[in-house]
């Protein structure tokens, strides 16, 4: 079976990739260009560790084809940072030790940034309810929360 | 396995009814699911999210027409769906987690045909239908006659799902979706109790559509429940009759996540605090 080309954009660069139909987006940026950010963890959705936007929305990448990404815009974490100036999330996971083993973290990262983009002053609940498909199994949760929580109350203060 | 995204209803018909093992595409929060464990092996995948249409909410005779591929995520920031079926909406956001409500859809839902769906119930009670495209051209079929057993959709080979339409919403009516599961977040329905009714202006209920999923092989519409609310304003005494009917209609199987008599007993109690929201929405009161 011959494979499909597709032309898309990743963390605003033009990307064309070749890909088989059963390949998932997950399976193309890890396997096919490389960016090991997003992981997998379950593969089922489940887990939210292969986080990442397509046009703007929080998606899992296990559970969409890589041949669906014609045309669309992904962002993933490789695009989070600017040259070697750390995102204000990733600084503060780095700073109130929001992560341990990190398999989830950049899951949670892109979560994460999704959420403020779209609600600048969330409640914990909030929080807490839009992370929910995200898994960590070291942390315990309470840092990643306070982590968003106060990147967000800083951000506020900034603008 | 063949990957196509045609652009046009007759194209995807076409794809379809050629092939045998071809499987729409919606958001594949199920089926890339089933890929991946290999429970399917397509030999096509027909992705139908570039079928211009699919992708919108457009009023209709006073209700919403939503397109196939539009997301739980989408409908929760329309807000004349919002306004007009709550219940609908509640149920589709209760689709897994964020990122699953960024794909998922209600169609999917509906013929993906697990008896636990959490959208069916508030579809079915909400009386909505869908709008069926084939090899045979285009007919319109209730929701409820969707699922045939689990994992089965009585949809010809050939056929899908190009709309759901929601029905206008009747003055002083209100509809609500309510479902247990043991955890907070991210579970699969132990029961689910839509209930869409309407009450006239001294608050006794007019009519009423109670249905019920996770508690049979396929979603079920509760006749008995309705008609135990008919005409009388929901005290006590008509809540503790409409609970009765749906525990009484309920025929759960029991496995590690209830007993029989549990799964029972909380249809009742859910289609009991379900009305009472659907009643204070009807009175045009937010809840
Ligand atoms: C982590 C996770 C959590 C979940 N939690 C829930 C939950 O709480 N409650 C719940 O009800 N579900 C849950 N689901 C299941 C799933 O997300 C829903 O059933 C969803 O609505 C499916 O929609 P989809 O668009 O992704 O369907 P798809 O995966 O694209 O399709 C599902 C099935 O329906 C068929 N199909 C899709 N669209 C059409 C159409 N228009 N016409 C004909 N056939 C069609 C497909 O061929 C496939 O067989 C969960 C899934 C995951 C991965
Ligand atoms: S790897 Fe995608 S959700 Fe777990
Ligand atoms: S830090 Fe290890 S899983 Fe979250």
């Amino acid at each position: 079976m011959s494979q499909i080309h597709v032309t898309t954009s990743i963390n605003g660069d033009a990307t064309e990739f070749l890909c088989e139909a059963e390949d998932t987006l997950l399976d193309v940026l890890r396997d096919r260009l490389g960016m090991t950010g997003s992981k997998e963890g379950c593969g089922t959705g489940d887990c939210g560790a292969c986080s990442v936007t397509v046009d703007g929305r929080l998606v899992c990448s296990c559970l969409m084809l890589g041949a669906e990404a014609e045309g669309r815009e992904v962002t993933t974490i490789e695009g989070m940072a600017t040259g070697d100036r750390l995102h204000p999330l990733q600084e503060k996971f780095i700073e109130m030790a929001a992560l341990q083993c990190g398999i989830c973290t950049p899951g949670i990262l892109v979560a994460a940034k999704s959420l403020l983009e779209k609600n600048p002053d969330p409640s914990e609940e909030e929080v807490r309810y839009w992370l929910a498909g995200n898994l960590c199994r070291c942390t315990g949760y309470d840092k990643i929360i306070r982590a968003v929580m106060d990147t967000a109350a800083d951000l506020r203060r900034a603008s | 396995m063949r990957y196509e995204a045609p652009q046009s209803v007759e194209a995807a018909v076409d794809l379809l009814a050629g092939a045998e093992g071809a499987f729409v595409l919606a958001g594949g929060t199920d089926l890339l699911v089933k890929l991946r464990s290999e429970m399917l092996e397509p030999d096509l995948v027909v992705d139908i999210k570039r079928i211009a249409g699919m992708k919108e909410i457009t009023p209709e005779d006073g209700g919403w027409r939503i397109g196939a591929a539009v997301s739980g995520a989408e409908m929760g920031e329309h807000a004349g769906l919002v306004a007009d079926w709550p219940g609908v909406v509640e149920a589709a956001g209760l689709i897994g987690s964020t990122q699953v409500q960024g794909r998922a859809t209600l169609a999917g839902n509906l013929c993906n045909a697990s008896p636990a769906a959490d959208s069916v119930p508030a579809m079915v009670a909400a009386n909505a239908t869908v709008r069926i495209v084939g090899p045979q051209g285009t007919r319109d079929i209730a929701v409820i006659d969707v699922p045939e057993s689990p994992g089965k959709t009585t949809l010809a080979p050939g056929e899908f799902i190009a709309s759901v339409f929601l029905p206008a919403k009747p003055k002083q009516g209100g509809d609500a979706y309510l479902r247990f599961i043991p955890r907070t977040e991210m579970d699969i329905a132990v029961v689910g109790c839509g209930v869409s009714l309407v009450l006239d202006s001294a608050g006794k209920v007019t009519s009423a559509r109670v249905s019920l999923g996770a508690v049979g092989p396929k979603v079920m519409l509760v006749e008995a429940a309705a008609e135990a609310i008919l005409g009388r304003a929901l005290d006590d005494s008509a809540l503790e009759d409409l609970a009765a009917a749906c525990s009484a209609a309920a025929s759960p199987i029991e496995d590690k996540r209830g007993t029989v008599d549990f799964r029972r007993h909380v249809a009742g109690v859910l289609a009991r605090r379900a009305a009472e929201i659907a009643a204070t929405r009807a009175k045009g009161e937010t809840a």
